[in-house]
């Protein structure tokens, strides 16, 4: 840990979420907590909620009925400053990158330290730098996003994301679609800006060996319900059939309500009917 | 943070207190520079540093560069366990010339 006298605080506290795409419910009561300094890794299925989770994790959203808190406050209820005041306090590597496409690497890794520091360009330019050297980038500040490799994509990414150490550090399927050697790689180098920096990580991911590898603690989400948050030794000696089936990879047996199945197929549940 | 400059036999020595982070590293940095305009060997004292992140970082190597350039001695000593880490990290604790304590630094400064 970085040294500063700590006591397990709640950084994320989230209660009763529920969300909604349309009509569709995608977050059914969720409710978790997250302690300062660990890794939470939240896994689920194609579907199960667990992107849109981080989504309002982040405040990028705001659920239908339920809290969220970040560092003890509601992003919701903040104003202006106080909501930039918290954002600085929190870094986001998303999927795809999300890096700006008419930026150089470096520049777009500068962008957050211009909007939201008074540090000198020297000062800046060495930050980005020894980012992109932790991240195994060195050299490719230069470069432009459409220049780099998917992996490499992902790297820059988590480079801007921790630019200003951020406390808590949000990452969304960092290793997946990158090979089992880099994908390694960047799971070390999580738990080594942990370790160095005592940053709370929360990492959405259905790549299992990956979050067992770095997760204190693991959330199964299914269907936009907790399954089950708990240590890796208490997910695998857990009796629930439908996590034992996740970590095993095996499909579910769908349960099949055919007076629903047919309203379904009909259009006649109501969020079809919207659609017609 | 806070910072303190001694002179120990014509070496400067800056100890730094606290948190060294993006709104306290401009500080750091100036005061760094600062005085490596003024003296032939710096000794930046970390004993006391509880948090250090990468812009602070940063203007320990501009200033350590800096300090090569000019032919100037510059190192750190007694480095607080939580800023070695951060050191660690990016493999900088092979880069910088780092004592064990103020002792060390200041005899072989000498």
């Amino acid at each position: 840990m970085d040294g500063r006298e700590q006591k397990p605080e709640k950084v994320i506290e989230v209660r009763d979420l529920v969300a909604h795409y349309g009509e569709r419910k995608i977050l059914d009561g969720v409710s978790m907590d997250v302690y300062g300094g660990e890794i939470m890794v939240i896994i689920g299925g194609s579907g199960s909620g667990k992107s849109t989770l981080l989504r309002h994790l982040v405040a990028l959203e705001q659920g239908t009925s339920g809290t969220v808190k970040i560092l003890g406050r509601d992003p919701a209820a903040l104003d202006a400053k106080e909501a930039l005041a918290l954002r600085k306090k929190i870094g986001v590597a998303f999927q795809g990158g999300a890096l700006f496409s008419s930026m150089t690497v470096g520049e777009n890794m500068m962008l957050p330290l211009y909007e939201h520091t008074v540090l000198d360009r020297t000062t800046m330019e060495i930050m980005v730098r020894l980012k992109l050297e932790v991240v195994g980038l060195a050299g490719f500040e230069d470069l432009m996003p459409a220049e780099l490799s998917g992996g490499m994509v992902k790297r820059a990414a988590f480079a801007r994301a921790v630019i200003m150490d951020p406390k808590i550090l949000f990452c969304d399927e960092p290793s997946a679609g990158l090979d089992p050697v880099i994908a390694a790689a960047l799971d070390d180098l999580l738990l080594r800006m942990r370790e160095a920096m005592g940053m709370t990580i929360i990492v959405v991911t259905h790549e299992l060996e990956s979050a067992f590898r770095i997760a204190d603690r693991i959330t199964v989400l299914d269907q936009g319900r907790i399954l089950l948050t708990g240590t890796t030794e208490e997910l695998r000696e857990t009796k629930s059939e439908r996590i034992q089936n996740l970590l095993q990879r095996r499909t579910q047996e769908e349960i099949v309500d055919p007076e629903e199945y047919l309203e379904r197929l009909m259009g006649e549940r109501l969020g079809e009917r919207a659609l017609l | 943070m806070i910072y303190r400059i001694k002179d120990e036999n014509g070496t400067t020595v800056v100890a730094f207190e606290g948190e060294v982070d993006l709104e306290s590293s401009p500080e750091a940095r100036r005061i760094l520079l600062d005085c490596l305009g003024r003296t032939s060997s710096l000794l930046v004292d970390l004993s006391a540093v509880t948090y250090i992140d990468s812009s602070g970082i940063a203007s320990l190597v501009e200033s350590f560069q800096n300090a090569r350039k000019a032919g100037r001695h510059f190192a750190l000593v007694a480095v607080s366990g939580s800023v070695l880490s951060v050191l660690r990290l990016s493999r900088l604790d092979k880069v910088f010339t780092i004592y064990d304590t103020l002792e060390d630094g200041l005899a072989r400064a000498g």
